[in-house]
């Protein structure tokens, strides 16, 4: 790779050592010709796409169409191709809905798996060794620093995210909310309420 | 092993210490539960991982475990709280009821 001066330079003063190992590593795989440039910008692009405002619009319609709310838990990939959401076939998508029962909180514990495909790139704190510990074993007290003190009598579904399917929580739909439109309605949906690690906004 | 897999079937996930790469959480490894739910069938990340095409593809197993089951009296929840892992069917067996 001597004289490669075309390559950026890897070391770089303002960058930290995460950075520079996935640059290292993705023109190690660039060089040995597993990938090209183009199929990662297109990845990393395409993840870039989508915004939570995209689950959020997913998530009004459930709230506000029964019909599609069922569709949506039992067969998420065809639901969400209703509002044009073509997701890749890279993962599968499930989504678990939360109920006055049962709350639902999303993590990957072996690596960062996340439903990019509509909420776009995780935030860091999902992808850190302490939540992905933390979320499975005791559940209770990160929901609680996060601002969520799930009520005594409801059971918590932590679901972890290990292989090809990528889950994205329905939250409750907030009191005081009746009439609402299905804009207004997306406004309340967080992207924190689509992990478990909130409930939405009030309005 | 595992082919017969249906929703609502109580099986131990198998407690192998293997090498190679693999989708199996350590903590639900010798660990009984229930499918709630057949994905379907994905590539095998075990062969992928490794240079394999992932054929046969492998059946993907939503699995309920108690938290209770998982992480004994260090669980502080109620006891009805769950865990639910995606498991490939080649790391279930089924539990026989005596």
């Amino acid at each position: 790779m001597s004289g490669d001066d075309h390559h950026p330079p890897l070391l770089h003063a303002d960058r930290s050592v995460r950075a520079t190992r996935v640059l290292a590593i993705r023109q190690l795989l660039i060089d040995k010709g597993v990938v090209t440039a183009a199929e990662v910008d297109d990845v990393v692009a395409r993840s870039r796409a989508r915004t939570p405002a995209d689950g959020a619009k997913v998530v009004a319609r459930a709230w506000t169409d029964d019909a599609f709310r069922g569709r949506l838990l039992s067969d998420a990939r065809a639901a969400v191709g209703e509002l044009d959401y073509r997701l890749s076939h890279d993962a599968e998508l499930a989504v678990v809905e939360n109920t006055a029962e049962v709350h639902h909180l999303v993590v990957c514990t072996l690596c960062s798996c996340y439903p990019t495909s509509l909420l776009g790139p995780p935030p860091d704190w999902y992808k850190s060794f302490a939540y992905r510990q933390r979320a499975v074993i005791e559940p209770r007290a990160v929901l609680r620093e996060f601002g969520l003190e799930l009520p005594a009598a409801m059971g918590l579904s932590v679901v972890d995210s290990t292989a090809d399917v990528r889950y994205l929580v329905l939250p409750r739909r907030p009191s005081g909310t009746e009439g609402m439109s299905q804009d207004d309605l997306a406004g309340l949906v967080t992207r924190d309420s689509m992990i478990g690690v909130a409930e939405a906004a009030s309005p | 092993m595992g082919l017969g897999i249906a929703e609502g079937d109580r099986v131990t996930v198998r407690a192998d210490e293997v090498a190679h790469h693999h989708r199996t959480p350590w903590f639900v490894k010798g660990k009984s539960g229930i499918v709630r739910r057949v994905h379907g069938a994905f590539p095998n990340p075990e062969s992928r991982a490794h240079g394999g095409t992932g054929m046969p593809e492998r059946r993907l197993c939503q699995v309920e475990f108690r938290q209770s089951d998982l992480w004994g009296r260090e669980y502080c929840g109620r006891p009805d709280d769950v865990l639910l892992a995606d498991i490939f069917e080649q790391w279930l067996e089924p539990v026989r009821r005596g």
